[in-house]
C-alpha cells in the first residue's frame, strides 16, 4: 500500500477551491480515492453535492475526465464508458490502462440508483462504484434517504410533535452489493485514509466490478460542527454503527475491531438530527436503536468468523 | 460495389444496418416490436460477425444512460427502442443531444401506455420531438436501412453533431417481409468513415468535463447552440442524401412529393401510410382527380420553407398524424405543417385527420374519403371540420 508520503507527492485530481460546505466529507473521500488510483480515470458522478460543487460551468476541479449525466444512472453511464474502453482497445485505437470510477451520494445510490448500480454491477464492468453515504438527500436540503439511519430527523422526517425522526432502519446496501458476487465491496469511512487507500487498491486491481461504501458525514444534515467531521467518522467506527471490513471473493473480513466498543447512543447525542431523541420518555426508543446497531454488529462478527462480544469479554477474564 | 436484394422485415433490414456500421458499442433492452433487432444483433455478436461491445443492460434508462457513456468516451455508440422504452429513456435523450453526441437510435414506433398496446403509431417518437434529436421517418424497411447509415453521417459531421432518431412503424414495416437492397460492407464502411471526435474521457493526455453543472449565466447560450446545431443540419442531410443517392441509386431529401407538382388536392403524411396512400393517389389521378402528397422524412430539423414552397399551389390540404396531441387543435405534424404554411400569400384551407392510433389499420377506402373531402373543401374553400378522426367507433 502507498505510504502517506507517497499519496502527498501524488498530483491531486480534485484541485481546491471548489464550492462544497466546509467540514464536507464528500470531496475528500473522491480526492482520497483517486489519490490511490496511479492509472489515468474517468470518473462518473451521480448528480449530487460532490458534483454540483465541483462542475460549476465553466469552471471544473477535475483534473482527470469526468461525466455527469443524471441523478440515477452513474453506473449505466461509466459502464458505457467502459464498455467503450473495451471496444477502442480491441480495436487497437487506445493503448492505455485506464480505470473506471463512479461516485454517486446516498441518494443517488441507495434509492434511485440501485437499479443501475445492480445491473452495472451483474454485467461485471470494470470500474469501481464509491458511495459517499452521508445518510440524506443533503444537496437538496437534507431529505430522508433509505441511508438515513433511524430516528434522524431530516426535512422529509422531521422530528414532531407525534413521530420522532426517521422510523424506518437503514438499507444495508453494502450487504446488497455483496449479494451480487462480484469480487471485492468494502466499507470504511473518510477518516480512516490508510483503509480507504488500501481498499481502493484493491478494488482497482480486481479485473470486474468492486463497491466501495464510505461514510462521509455532512456537517449541515447532522448538524454537528465542521471541524468534527473526521472524529464523527472515527466514533462511528469504534460504536460499531459503521464497521470497517471488506468482502473479498466472498470471503468476510473484519478490518478492524475497537478495543471497546462504544456506546452508539453516545455517538448520536453529538448530532442535531437526533437531539429530539434526548427528551425524557424516549428512553424505550434510545435503547431500541442501541439493540439494532448491537444486532448488526454480531451479525457481522458472525460472518467474519469473530468471537461475539460475550465471548471476548469471557476469553479476557480468562 | 456490389449490390445485393433480400427479402427481410423492417427489423432484420435495421439490424443489418447496425452489422454493416459496425458500431464500438451498443447497449440496448428488449421491447415490442424493437425486440428483433436486439435478438439479431445478439447473434452477430455471438457468431463473432462483429466484436462490437454490446452492453445487456438492465432497462432502456440504462441503455440511453451507457450509450452516453460510450459516446462521451470516444466510441461509436447505438441503441434502439420502442415506446414505453423510448419513455423511459426520455431523461437521457435530452442529456444525449445536449452533450452534442453523435448517437443513432432507431425507434420502430408503438403506441404509449396507457391502455398498453403494442402496435404502431408515432405517439412514442412525437413526445421526443422537443428533445434535440433529429428525427427521420421511413416508409418502408428500404427507407430504414437507407436512413439509419445516412443518420450516421448526419450526427457526426462536425457543422451538426446531434443524435438521430431514425423511425419505422412498428409491425407493419418492423415485421413485414420486403424486397431490401442493400449495399456491401466495404461500401458502407467508406460511406460512414471512420469517427474520429474531437473531445473525449478515453484520452487521458486531455481531461474533459463532459456534463458540467450550468446555471443561468451559460444554459441559454448552450441551448442557443443546440438551435445552431440543429439549422446546420438541414444542409447536412441533403448533402448526405445526395451522396447516398450516387452510390446507391436512391437520393434522399427533406421529404418527397408523389404527384405533387401539379396537384389541386394534397395529403402530408408520415411513415408507412405513404405507401397506401400513393396507391390511392394513383387511382384518383387516372380518374381525372389532380390528386398528390408529400411524404416528410425529416420532421426535426422541420423544413418549413421547404415544405411551404412544395405545397404552395394546392387547393385544399389534409395532415395525417398517427398521434394526438390532447387539448390543442390536431396532432403534432398538423400544428408544425400549418405553422409552416401561414406565411404563404394565400392561406390554403388545411384540415388534420387523426388515424391509426394503438395500431388501428388504415386503407385505400379511407384515404380515398380524405381526398374526398379535401374535393368539398376545395369547392366550397372551407372545411367542415377542422380535425376528424378516421376510422374510429364514436
Amino acid at each position: 500500500m502507498a505510504t502517506l508520503k507517497e499519496l502527498a507527492r501524488r498530483p491531486n485530481r480534485l484541485t481546491g477551491g471548489h464550492r462544497a460546505c466546509a467540514g464536507c466529507a464528500a470531496p475528500v473521500v473522491a480526492r482520497q480515492v483517486l489519490l490511490a488510483c496511479q492509472e489515468p480515470a474517468v470518473v462518473g458522478l451521480a448528480t449530487g453535492c460532490l458534483e454540483v460543487t465541483t462542475t460549476i460551468y465553466p469552471y471544473t476541479a477535475w483534473g482527470c475526465s469526468l461525466i455527469h449525466n443524471a441523478f440515477e444512472n452513474v453506473a449505466a453511464t461509466v459502464s458505457g464508458a467502459e464498455a467503450a474502453y473495451r471496444a477502442l482497445r480491441r480495436r487497437g485505437k487506445i493503448d492505455r490502462e485506464i480505470r473506471f470510477i463512479a461516485f454517486g451520494g446516498d441518494g443517488g445510490t441507495y434509492d434511485i440508483g440501485l437499479q443501475s448500480l445492480s445491473g452495472a454491477l451483474e454485467r461485471g464492468h470494470r470500474m469501481l462504484y464509491v458511495c459517499y453515504d452521508n445518510g440524506a438527500y443533503e444537496n437538496t436540503g437534507i431529505q430522508r434517504s433509505s441511508a438515513t439511519p433511524r430516528g434522524a430527523s431530516t426535512t422529509t422526517s422531521p422530528a414532531g410533535k407525534v413521530l420522532p425522526g426517521k422510523r424506518q432502519p437503514r438499507k444495508d446496501l453494502t450487504g446488497i452489493a455483496v449479494m451480487h458476487n462480484i469480487p471485492y465491496v468494502a466499507q470504511t469511512t473518510v477518516a480512516h485514509w490508510n483503509d480507504l487507500t488500501r481498499k481502493v487498491e484493491k478494488a482497482l486491481a480486481v479485473d470486474g466490478p468492486a463497491f466501495l461504501n464510505v461514510l462521509a458525514p455532512c456537517r449541515l444534515g447532522w448538524v454537528t460542527p465542521p471541524e468534527e467531521t473526521m472524529e464523527l467518522a472515527r466514533e462511528a467506527v469504534e460504536c460499531c454503527f459503521w464497521p470497517l471490513y471488506e468482502v473479498e471473493n466472498g470471503v468476510w473480513r473484519l478490518n478492524y475491531r475497537p478495543r471497546e466498543k462504544k456506546s452508539y447512543i453516545e455517538w448520536m447525542k453529538r448530532q442535531g438530527r437526533f437531539k429530539h431523541l434526548f427528551q425524557p420518555g424516549l428512553e424505550a426508543l434510545l435503547a431500541d436503536l442501541q439493540a439494532e446497531v448491537d444486532e448488526r454488529w454480531r451479525a457481522l462478527l458472525v460472518r467474519c468468523g469473530e468471537p461475539l462480544e460475550e465471548e471476548r469479554l469471557q476469553a479476557v477474564q480468562g | 460495389m456490389s449490390v445485393k436484394t433480400v427479402a427481410y422485415t423492417g427489423n432484420e433490414a435495421v439490424a443489418q444496418a447496425m452489422k454493416q456500421i459496425h458500431p464500438d458499442v451498443v447497449a440496448a433492452y428488449p421491447i415490442t416490436p424493437q425486440t428483433e433487432i436486439v435478438q439479431i444483433f445478439s447473434t452477430f455478436v455471438a457468431d463473432g460477425l462483429v466484436d462490437t461491445e454490446f452492453v445487456t443492460v438492465e432497462s432502456e434508462h440504462s441503455a440511453m444512460s451507457a450509450t452516453v457513456g460510450a459516446a462521451a468516451a470516444g466510441a461509436r455508440a447505438m441503441t434502439c427502442t420502442s415506446s414505453q422504452g423510448l419513455a423511459l429513456m426520455y431523461e437521457v435523450v435530452y442529456i444525449a443531444a445536449s452533450l452534442r453526441l453523435p448517437i443513432v437510435m432507431p425507434v420502430v414506433n408503438r403506441a404509449l401506455s396507457g391502455p398498453i398496446n403494442i402496435h404502431c403509431d408515432h405517439s412514442d417518437s412525437m413526445g421526443a420531438r422537443d428533445s434535440g434529436w433529429i428525427q427521420l421517418f421511413s416508409e418502408n424497411a428500404q427507407e430504414a436501412y437507407d436512413n439509419v447509415l445516412q443518420a450516421v453521417r448526419i450526427a457526426e459531421h462536425k457543422d451538426v453533431l446531434l443524435p438521430v432518431m431514425v423511425m419505422m412503424d412498428g409491425f407493419i414495416i418492423s415485421h413485414a417481409l420486403e424486397n431490401v437492397t442493400f449495399l456491401d460492407d466495404e461500401t458502407v464502411r467508406r460511406f460512414i468513415g471512420e469517427y474520429r471526435p474531437d473531445y473525449y474521457l478515453l484520452n487521458p493526455d486531455h481531461p474533459i468535463t463532459v456534463g458540467a453543472f450550468d446555471l443561468f449565466d451559460y444554459y441559454f447560450e448552450h441551448k442557443r447552440q443546440q438551435v445552431e446545431a440543429m439549422r446546420m443540419a438541414k444542409p447536412v442531410i441533403l448533402e448526405v442524401g445526395q451522396e447516398y443517392g450516387r452510390l446507391s441509386g436512391r437520393s434522399y431529401g427533406l421529404f418527397e412529393g408523389y404527384r405533387l407538382e401539379d396537384a389541386e388536392l394534397a395529403i402530408v403524411v408520415l411513415g408507412s401510410t405513404a405507401g397506401t396512400a400513393k396507391a390511392v393517389v394513383d387511382g384518383l389521378r387516372r380518374e381525372g382527380v389532380k390528386a398528390g402528397l408529400l411524404k416528410l422524412r425529416v420532421f426535426r430539423p422541420f423544413p418549413r420553407e421547404e415544405l411551404a414552397q412544395a405545397l404552395r399551389h394546392v387547393r385544399a390540404l389534409a395532415v395525417l398524424d398517427r398521434s394526438d396531441s390532447f387539448g390543442v387543435v390536431g396532432g403534432p405534424l398538423f400544428a408544425e405543417v400549418r405553422a409552416a404554411l401561414y406565411d404563404l400569400p394565400e392561406r390554403i384551407p388545411t384540415v388534420n385527420y387523426i388515424y391509426g392510433l394503438g395500431g388501428r389499420d388504415i386503407d385505400l377506402e379511407m384515404i380515398g374519403r380524405v381526398y374526398a373531402d379535401l374535393a368539398e373543401i376545395a369547392r366550397t374553400g372551407r372545411p367542415r371540420e377542422l380535425v376528424t378522426y378516421l376510422g374510429v367507433r364514436e
